[in-house]
């Protein structure tokens, strides 16, 4: 199944004057771990956003899990965000006043059929801290305590929660250590591959990319320049 | 429910900020439903200062002018009443009771009131309670004295102490009937009324201690000894008001009209409740000035909580990026600044409650020991539910700044935030 499909994509900032994206064909398929490197100013961001329905295309086609997301309201991208994307940030991830475990559930509190699927939140949080290797005390920890490799095993953990078919990984190692790095890709890639959640991951650090199988390099998908 | 969730912790995680907010949100509210709390008891105590007395008469006046000379021991009578008129109208048909009051005279600034046994009987104030006694009984000979209750403790009075009488009311008069010293034989329990401050003697002690006057000072050469005035026939020529108790309060308008209408001298006759509530239209302006400036004290109080939500947007911009990712709607962000607004006055609104009910209660015995005044229970009246009410849409409409800012931000920024 393809989990991302574009066609013909064009956006273009409003009161700018051309396309910061014109993307002719793009696609990829369940299961996939999808390395997306583009320098900054180029666009990558803004597909993230459109890829996570936050921002509609300008034109063209966006289609995940086979359904059009551009044709839809920003109300249902929005519900479609909630029920099959997990997202991660660069840093930041927690809300520092909610417990790790509360953090962990947050996106079953917002999508029902991640809460349905997760079955029982707080053993689903549980069991998948650990394995990402965030034993019972970490657990217990105030977020803020965390160390920021911690912090993103945590967000890890809650884009992973009730099993999202796309996982959006925004340049999340920018902010770890070599050694930290490369246990958290492992990890993640071992639990993404676990629940069967297709990865796509920005960055531009040239290390990671060789981890990956596949490697995009935006400015070659993206016909503006 | 997650969107209280997260606004009760993430209010909790910032709680030294918002707890200073609520209180000033609680101290403007309290003030509010307090100003609305006094001016209530304020008025019902002015009100309160004479019941049970039908018509209250003096020489033609104005009736506020009678109302504060009789009542409030307020200004002097222009003109006084004939004796022989008071005892023709005390002897009217539908007359029950008649209490001669014969101001003019003071006492170290407090006025002196001349009447008679029945004014311990008769008079009433607040819901008909009747006068009742701290220490000792009323007068029952010609130079005996009644304290209200003021007088007494800010003088340091007791039964027994001796006291001169000073002719006119200023503090520091000159003339004083010395050669007639007072002996004071009861003081009065606080009323909460001008009775607290005033000294009450016989008629016939006001018109013992004039005997050798004439025209507002002492004849010269002409002194009489304050055992012989006792014995002499004390029967006043004039008194400066009366105060009337019917048969039947039905009669009021009638006999009302009939003393107005009365022949031989001009009077005045007004009841008591009307000029009270005229009176009060007058000087109850205050409340509204008051009103006035504890709803500037309260906007003050909103914006503080406006001002705290608005620094709290910048640092609460990640906040949203997250929310948003794990599938939020913009309006449940929009709601999420309406709801930390909401609980921050609902709270203060709550406390303000809790304080004005205990400040009541806490100064209920004093105030009812020290001035005789009984401050009912605080309860929420309909008015005071739709000022909570008020101010919370208030705080809600305020609120909708930094919500709209909010919920702006969250679409430009979607799931990227530059930190």
């Amino acid at each position: 199944m393809k989990i991302v499909e574009l066609n013909q994509l064009h956006y273009r900032w409003k009161n700018a004057d051309r396309d910061i994206l014109n993307i002719p064909e793009f696609h990829v398929t369940q299961g996939e771990h999808v390395f997306l490197r583009g320098e900054s100013g180029s666009g990558k961001t803004t597909l993230l956003n459109l890829l996570a329905g936050i921002l509609a295309p300008s034109s063209g086609a966006i289609r995940l899990l086979e359904q059009d997301l551009h044709s839809t309201s920003a109300m249902q991208r929005d519900r479609f965000r909630a029920d099959h994307i997990g997202v991660i940030f660069q840093q930041f991830n927690l809300l520092p006043y909610l417990s790790v475990l509360e953090n962990v559930t947050l996106p079953c509190q917002f999508s029902a059929r991640r809460k349905e699927k997760a079955q029982d939140m707080q053993a689903s949080a549980k069991q998948l801290l650990d394995h990402l290797q965030l034993d019972e005390a970490m657990q217990k920890r105030v977020v803020t305590e965390l160390s920021v490799g911690q912090q993103q095993r945590v967000a890890v953990a809650r884009a992973l929660i009730g099993q999202p078919e796309l996982i959006i990984a925004d340049e999340p190692t920018s902010a770890l250590d070599t050694s930290t790095r490369d246990r958290f890709i492992e990890l993640l890639f071992t639990q993404a591959e676990a629940q069967g959640s297709t990865i796509i991951f920005v960055s531009h650090d040239p290390y990671i990319a060789s981890l990956f199988p596949r490697v995009i390099e935006l400015s070659e998908i993206n016909q503006t320049s | 429910m997650i969107l209280l969730k997260i606004t009760w912790r993430s209010l909790w995680n910032r709680r030294i900020s918002v707890l200073l907010t609520l209180l000033s949100i609680a101290i403007s509210v309290s003030l509010l439903l307090g100003v609305e709390y006094i001016s209530k008891q304020a008025k019902s105590s002015f009100l309160n200062t004479i019941s049970g007395t039908d018509l209250v008469v003096g020489a033609r006046s104005g009736p506020t002018q009678l109302l504060l000379y009789s009542v409030f021991r307020i200004g002097n009578a222009t003109n006084n009443i004939e004796w022989k008129t008071y005892q023709e109208l005390a002897n009217h048909k539908r007359v029950k009771w008649t209490i001669p009051l014969s101001l003019g005279d003071s006492h170290k600034g407090y006025r002196v009131l001349g009447t008679n046994q029945d004014y311990f009987k008769h008079y009433k104030y607040a819901n008909k309670q009747p006068l009742s006694f701290k220490a000792g009984e009323p007068f029952n000979d010609v130079y005996g004295a009644v304290l209200g209750a003021e007088v007494a403790a800010q003088l340091g009075y007791s039964i027994g102490t001796s006291i001169t009488l000073a002719h006119g009311s200023g503090s520091t008069s000159f003339s004083e009937h010395k050669n007639k010293p007072f002996n004071v034989v009861g003081i009065l329990k606080p009323t909460g009324t001008p009775i607290d401050r005033t000294v009450h003697v016989s008629l016939e002690g006001i018109e013992a201690i004039h005997i050798d006057w004439k025209a507002g000072s002492p004849v010269a050469g002409f002194e009489i000894s304050a055992e012989k005035a006792s014995k002499m026939l004390l029967e006043p020529e004039t008194i400066t008001a009366f105060l009337i108790g019917l048969k039947s309060r039905s009669a009021t308008f009638r006999l009302q009209r009939e003393i107005n209408e009365f022949e031989p001298e001009p009077l005045l006759a007004v009841i008591p409740g009307v000029a009270l509530a005229e009176l009060w239209q007058s000087i109850g302006q205050f409340e509204t000035v008051l009103r006035v400036i504890t709803v500037f004290v309260l906007v003050a109080g909103l914006l503080g909580m406006l001002t705290t939500l608005l620094s709290t947007l910048n640092e609460r911009r990640r906040e949203m990026a997250i929310l948003r990712a794990v599938g939020a709607y913009p309006w449940q962000v929009f709601v999420l600044f309406l709801l930390e607004a909401l609980v921050i006055v609902l709270l203060g609104c709550l406390i303000a409650c809790i304080i004005v009910f205990a400040g009541v209660q806490l100064a209920q015995p004093y105030v009812s020991a020290e001035y005789g005044l009984h401050l009912s229970t605080w309860i929420p009246s309909g008015y005071d539910a739709l000022l909570l009410l008020s101010v919370t849409v208030l705080a809600v409409i305020f609120s909708t700044l930094p919500a709209l800012i909010a919920y702006r931000r969250t679409l430009q920024d979607g799931l990227t935030v530059k930190v």
